[in-house]
């Protein structure tokens, strides 16, 4: 039971996409590409503050898994670098960018910032700051799935840092016992900030850490879309055919540090750079698009509208009023005393 | 010779118990390991097994006895050998409770706390006489019954009937989908009700004692309280966490401790502490009914207390409110939970040497009624705050901050703080003593704070 799912996803490894998705796959991955090189420039110009964790490299997580959910019932949860989960909603990249810049017209209204991002209209419940806290409460999303009868899963999203925490653990063991609707995610970006995996994991085959609960593992290439998408599709049906949690190990890289205020002094250029040239989630699939027939012509028309998109989303991150003073005593509390 | 059986204690807290049942009769041969009698309390039934050989020669209290205080002599048994003479000094309960365990005046006779005064309380209402325990029960069973999203999750909340029997009889009424054993994980489970809220359940998470709570007090305080704010008011969270706070009985340094000056310092979170029964049940339905996350501190010593609740269809009490339980005017005793009952009390002893004390009960620490403090200051010029608690940081201490800030010049004396000695709880019964807050040390202060 515990490797039949690993072992469906093997026969069957790449997603058969159509033209059109294929196109989407790109469209939606290059998009987070630009959103976040220009989020980079913003933060480089001191107009986002704090924190700021880029998801340069590890785009096809997000797009393959996301592409896969139902998003009338499914709810996602992740950590702080939730820019490309939220963005794989077509969200708009408006709102997101002023919420990084600490705007009043960003997703949180300037409060929460880029680690604290939500979007309740598309059961998307953040952006979480406290490193695995995420996985519990997506088991608590879960619960509620569960609870109402209402058909979804959660996608809990968490990093190969988080997965040391004791909590992932503690939710394992609860949503295996009440066999809750949630597909546990680790995005492998191969560095807990800048501790390689191997030095902080005494298993660093994280799909292999939900054994002791019973829960099936699948290891995943997380630089490839198309394989995410067929993994997703195994671990969707068999959390929704009511037989109990999935993990997931999504194997990826992140090019860029582990925030923007990263020493980059753990790893080599030459390492950066071999996986950006090998192993690059959006080449990849813009070779196959050329290789199915599509010019560089029009997939640069891609590039170019996207950028667009970006530039604008920038300009109104930009021009945005900051909140209001008043502001900072609204949302504290629902009710009044 | 003969070896003399007493009722045995089978909690820290217990003091007096039922002596449901004997099953064992006069003349009957006792062998250690034999069930003699069941003894049942306000927590749960328990088995009395024997430890001595010998013949129950004597039934000295009958069964379906009730209120058989601890130490009690309720059968005697007579060696069979005779040279059984060194067991005659080793009574029967096991847990035979150390030197002087002679419960503390306080804690046997509490005050009266008559909510009868509540002007949330519509008058010519009559009241019933019921455990605090009962009416968190009956609270969370009313809300349950009205609201389908609410929920009740915990270890030992539904099949053991709630560690302290506060969810005696949940799990039968509303299932075990609605009613949830947790696995000893207070972290994940506090996080995975926290997640739930969020995705639109209400749920109320029992923690066994809020000692344990420190383990989850990360999604307490960063999952459950910021997210609204963080959000932008698009993601709330609309939880119940609750279980008993403070000092028990002794259970030493790490199962006493007062968590409301923690988590009253939290902005984004309702903090609740209630004394007795009919604010128990009124304010666990306003903390259930609220969409803000509730911290709601309960007390294992007040949990047996009866006091009148209210024959309402529908007793929900406002969050945010202080409530005058006495009113006087030589001076103000500010206090909260159990330290209304020794306020109370304190305020009996000041009024036989002619000081007319007020005691204000918070009842609610966040948001805290500081129009309710200033009020009684303005009126009695002098102010004690007593709190079952450490001193540092406390909401003694805020409740000094308001007074000197807003109320200075009403003050006749400085605020003095009652409160526990500020040291981790000792487990020795006389240190133990020592360390807590009492009534005659509120006397004292209130006397000081009079210039008496």
């Amino acid at each position: 039971m515990l490797h039949s799912l690993q072992a469906e996803f093997e026969a069957a490894k790449s997603f058969a996409a159509s033209d059109d998705q294929m196109l989407e796959f790109y469209r939606q991955m290059l998009l987070i590409r630009r959103f976040e090189e220009k989020a980079g420039q913003l933060y480089g110009l001191g107009l986002i503050g704090g924190f700021c964790h880029l998801y340069i490299g590890q785009e096809a997580v997000a797009i393959g898994l996301q592409s896969a959910l139902d998003n009338d019932k499914d709810s996602v949860i992740t950590g702080y670098r939730d820019h490309g989960h939220m963005l794989a909603y077509g969200i708009d990249p408006k709102v997101i960018m002023a919420e990084l810049t600490g705007r009043e017209a960003g997703i949180s209204k300037g409060k929460g910032g880029s680690m604290h991002m939500f979007s309740t209209e598309h059961k998307f419940y953040g952006g979480h700051g406290i490193v695995g806290a995420q996985v519990a409460l997506g088991g608590g999303l879960a619960l509620a799935h569960q609870y109402n009868e209402d058909g979804g899963l959660c996608l809990a999203y968490f990093g190969d840092g988080a997965a040391n925490q004791g909590q992932v653990y503690e939710t394992f063991n609860m949503a295996a016992l009440w066999n809750l609707p949630i597909v546990f995610v680790v995005e492998d970006n191969q560095y807990a900030m800048g501790t390689a995996s191997a030095r902080s994991s005494a298993e660093t085959r994280f799909h292999r850490r939900g054994t002791a609960f019973r829960i099936p593992g699948m290891d995943v290439d997380g630089m490839n879309v198309l394989e995410v998408r067929a993994a997703a599709e195994v671990a969707f049906k068999h959390v929704r055919d009511g037989k109990g949690p999935v993990l997931m190990e999504l194997n990826t890289y992140r090019y860029r540090g582990h925030s923007m205020s990263d020493p980059a002094k753990y790893r080599t250029r030459d390492e950066v750079q071999e996986q950006r040239e090998k192993y690059d989630p959006i080449e990849r699939l813009k070779k196959s698009l050329v290789e199915a027939g599509h010019d560089e012509a029009d997939l640069k028309a891609i590039d170019k509208d996207i950028r667009k998109i970006v530039t604008e989303a920038a300009d109104f991150s930009e021009s945005s009023p900051e909140p209001e003073p008043s502001e900072l005593y609204t949302d504290i509390l629902v009710e009044k005393y | 010779m003969a070896i003399e059986l007493k009722m045995p204690a089978l909690s820290p807290t217990m003091e007096e118990g039922t002596l449901a049942k004997w099953l064992k009769a006069e003349g009957d041969t006792i062998e250690p390991g034999d069930i003699i009698a069941e003894i049942e309390t306000d927590k749960a039934t328990m088995e009395f097994e024997a430890i001595d050989d010998g013949v129950l020669t004597k039934i000295l209290v009958a069964e379906g006895t009730e209120n058989v205080a601890v130490g009690t002599v309720i059968a005697q048994l007579e060696g069979e050998g005779e040279e059984s003479a060194p067991a005659a000094s080793a009574p029967a309960a096991s847990e035979t409770p150390a030197p002087a365990p002679a419960p503390a005046p306080a804690a046997e006779k509490p005050a009266v706390s008559a909510p009868a005064n509540d002007p949330a309380i519509p008058a010519g209402t009559s009241f019933t006489s019921t455990p605090v325990r009962e009416a968190l029960r009956d609270a969370m069973a009313e809300e349950m019954r009205n609201d389908r999203r609410v929920f009740v999750m915990g270890e030992e909340v539904a099949e053991y009937q709630g560690a302290y029997k506060v969810t005696q009889g949940l799990l039968d009424e509303f299932g075990p989908k609605r009613v949830i054993d947790t696995p000893i994980t207070e972290y994940g489970f506090a996080g995975i009700g926290a997640g739930a809220a969020m995705g639109g359940l209400k749920p109320v998470v029992e923690f066994m004692t809020f000692n344990f709570a420190m383990q989850a007090i990360d999604h307490i305080v960063n999952s459950a309280a910021k997210t609204n704010y963080m959000s932008g008011g698009q993601m709330r969270c609309p939880i119940v966490f609750r279980g008993p706070n403070g000092a028990a009985s002794r259970v030493g340094a790490q199962h006493s401790q007062n968590y409301g000056p923690w988590y009253a310092s939290v902005p984004g979170l309702i903090v609740i502490a209630p004394y007795d029964s009919a604010d128990a049940k009124g304010l666990m339905k306003a903390a259930i009914r609220t969409d803000d996350p509730v911290v709601f501190l309960e007390n294992e010593l007040v949990y047996g207390r009866n006091f009148d609740v209210p024959d309402l269809d529908d007793h929900v009490l406002p969050i945010g409110k202080a409530r005058i339980v006495r009113e006087g005017k030589d001076a103000t005793i500010v206090t909260y939970s159990i330290g209304v009952g020794l306020a109370l009390e304190a305020a009996e002893t000041l009024a036989a040497e002619g000081i007319d004390a007020e005691v204000i009960d918070l009842r609610t620490l966040r948001p805290l009624d500081k129009q309710a403090v200033l009020d009684s200051l303005a009126k009695t010029n002098r102010m004690v705050v007593a709190e079952e608690g450490w001193p540092t940081c406390s909401i003694a201490s805020e409740i000094v901050s308001i007074c000197m800030e807003e109320g200075f010049d009403d003050l006749d004396a400085p605020v003095i703080r009652v409160c526990n000695e500020d040291v981790p709880l000792p487990y020795a019964a006389n240190l133990e003593k020592i360390a807590l807050i009492d009534a005659p040390r509120i006397v004292e202060a209130v006397k000081k704070v009079c210039y008496v």
